[in-house]
């Protein structure tokens, strides 16, 4: 990405502002220090900002969030003048008031996932004051992360989620305690970060870490504030707390995995997990705080397009659950050796998409083998298999667009094409089938074979190998 | 038996024009005077699914990962297939969303 305009001068800006950025933080540091002395009195009981801002760079993360006394509360239980005037409105709220306040600034939330759904719940539980927030994910922000992901900014494209996240939320909110599990929450590792907080949030954005954080949740005793978005729809509920069930009370089993729809396949409406994000931290409050009627045993549905919300009843923890049962034989070690991918049957991630193998080795060329087709003028069709709305993105020009769900009943088309192509050149043109990865275009060959078109074939990894190994100008997305 | 059927999360991709909700009349099954569950199952599958039935049912129940909810309740609770309907209930079919 060139970024347009004065390469080496904007280099250099941008160096000095790092620098600057990094004295100014380090200045912030020491005179977080010096006030939190004067007010603790005689040399810093913990020294609470001290310790602040702390990374947790290891699998085991030795970092402890629990039973620390509330950021801003003085040992005997006032609120600073400082403090009073920063939560004043949640204060004046005569259901939350001081307590509320307290029982915030001594709760220890971890939110897994700084993306989407992640965003404005980091943003918020940092900026009501929450004593402990811990931020996991083990991704670098992509540009096309910030049409949805708030947090961050375009300065932190390729940096590390966490440290962005972190950053952000320190800038709004330098008395609360940040903490960077700068990793992808695994089996290895999950047990030991979750232990240290109170209350987990799942912001994640894939099936197998769904089931691993509720399972862990379960074996650790932990409130579960569970969120999903996808397209234009959102799902919201608490796990485990109060009677609700588990995430393996109400699915037992995974889906099919061709039921799984992923943000970077099917697309989603940037604000969409913004509100349910938004309503996450809300819930999350609500546990921390115990007030009002947390989200138990029911569970929202967003519809975004209808802008529509209904709360619907779920079962209870049921008896017989394998996980939170009470005959449940299910133990930190079966839980560390449990292989959530293979149970699922996808990945721990949004982005490695799950690819198929349908063609033998002669029905595939390689991207490359199509361009040296194209150079050499050799008289053939490319089909592009992808929806109507992808084909409008972007596409390979001259190329006839069929999407794989309507391609059987648009043989005729096909063979129309072709042949005013076979008139044109004066030769049997070849079929070539391109999609956007190189699944559906597999999909779309075998088909074509079955239907008596025995000539054609797929380009390996589509579109995606396209921009990456011919034409890197190509848009990807 | 008049009833709505709504279909959420990704399931209405499985009906004409991606639609979601759908005003219907649903008969009992022959011999039977009361309209379950696993009737309007069955009569959603054939009339209403047009493409990858398997997307929506496995066996004679859904398959894993559909929430069923009649009139906004789990229907584990109202009985699941053997639930017995009643006259302008909604029933809902939302399948569980991963993305964030
Ligand atoms: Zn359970």
């Amino acid at each position: 990405m060139g970024g347009g305009g004065g390469g080496r001068r904007r280099e250099e800006i941008e160096g000095e502002l790092k620098k600057l950025r990094a004295e100014r933080k380090e200045l912030d540091a020491r005179i977080r220090l010096l006030e939190s002395q004067l007010e603790v009195g005689p040399v810093g009981v913990g020294g609470a900002a001290a310790e602040e801002g702390v990374v947790d760079g290891s699998c085991d993360g030795s970092v402890a969030c629990r039973g620390r006394g509330g950021n801003g509360f003085a040992p005997d239980g006032g609120l600073p003048a400082d403090m009073i005037y920063r939560y004043s409105r949640h204060l004046l709220l005569p259901d939350f008031g001081v307590e509320g306040q307290r029982k915030l600034s001594q709760s220890s939330i971890l939110v897994v996932g700084a993306g989407g759904l992640g965003s404005p719940v980091a943003l918020y539980l940092a900026a009501c004051g929450v004593g402990c927030l811990g931020i996991v994910d083990g991704d670098d922000v992509e540009l096309n992360n910030l049409h949805r992901q708030i947090i961050h900014k375009e300065a932190y494209v390729g940096e590390p989620k966490v440290k962005s996240a972190a950053d952000a939320c320190r800038e709004i909110n330098s008395s609360v305690k940040v903490v960077e599990h700068q990793h992808t929450l695994r089996p290895c590792n999950a047990l030991e970060i979750v232990r240290k907080y109170d209350i987990i949030v799942d912001a994640t954005d894939n099936l197998p870490t769904r089931y691993m954080i509720s399972d862990c949740c379960v074996l650790l005793n932990k409130p579960l504030v569970s969120g999903a978005a996808l397209g234009l729809e959102g799902q919201l509920t608490v796990y485990h707390h109060n009677g609700s069930p588990c995430y393996r009370c109400l699915f037992p089993s995974p889906p099919p995995v061709a039921a799984c729809q992923r943000c970077s396949d099917s697309g989603v409406l940037g604000v969409v997990p913004g509100v349910i994000g938004c309503l996450q931290a809300l819930e999350a409050i609500k546990v921390a705080t115990a007030v009002g009627e947390p989200l138990c045993g029911r569970m929202l549905l967003f519809d975004a397009l209808s802008a529509r919300i209904r709360i619907v009843k779920l079962r209870g923890s049921l008896p017989d659950c394998t996980i939170c049962g009470k005959k449940s034989a299910f133990t930190e070690q079966d839980f560390q050796k449990f292989d959530y991918e293979n149970f699922t049957q996808s990945p721990m991630s949004d982005k490695t998409a799950p690819s198929v193998d349908l063609l033998p080795e002669n029905a595939r060329i390689t991207s490359r083998d199509y361009k040296s087709m194209v150079d050499n003028a050799e008289p053939h069709l490319l089909l592009d298999v992808r929806p109507t709305h992808h084909f409008q993105i972007t596409s390979i020009s001259p190329s006839l667009n069929i999407p794989l769900s309507m391609l059987e009943e648009k043989l005729p088309v096909l063979e129309t094409s072709l042949k005013k192509r076979a008139a044109a050149s004066g030769k049997e043109p070849s079929l070539v089938v391109l999609c956007r990865r190189g699944n559906d275009s597999q999909r779309a060959v075998k088909l074509l074979r079955e239907k008596g078109f025995a000539s054609a074939k797929d380009i390996i990894g589509g579109l995606q190998a396209w921009g990456r190994d011919v034409d890197p100008d190509f848009p990807v997305y | 038996m008049h009833l709505t059927l709504e279909f959420g999360g990704g399931l209405e991709l499985l009906l004409e024009n991606s639609t979601k909700v759908h005003k219907v009349e649903v008969p009992p099954k022959d011999g039977e005077e009361k309209v379950t569950m696993k009737g309007v199952l069955s009569w959603a599958k054939t009339n209403l699914i047009k493409e990858r039935p398997e997307m929506f049912v496995k066996g004679d129940s859904v398959r894993p990962g559909v929430l069923v909810l009649i009139n906004d309740c789990d229907w584990e609770i109202c009985g699941g297939l053997d639930a017995v309907l009643e006259e302008k209930d909604v029933v809902v079919f939302i399948s569980t969303l991963h993305g964030g």
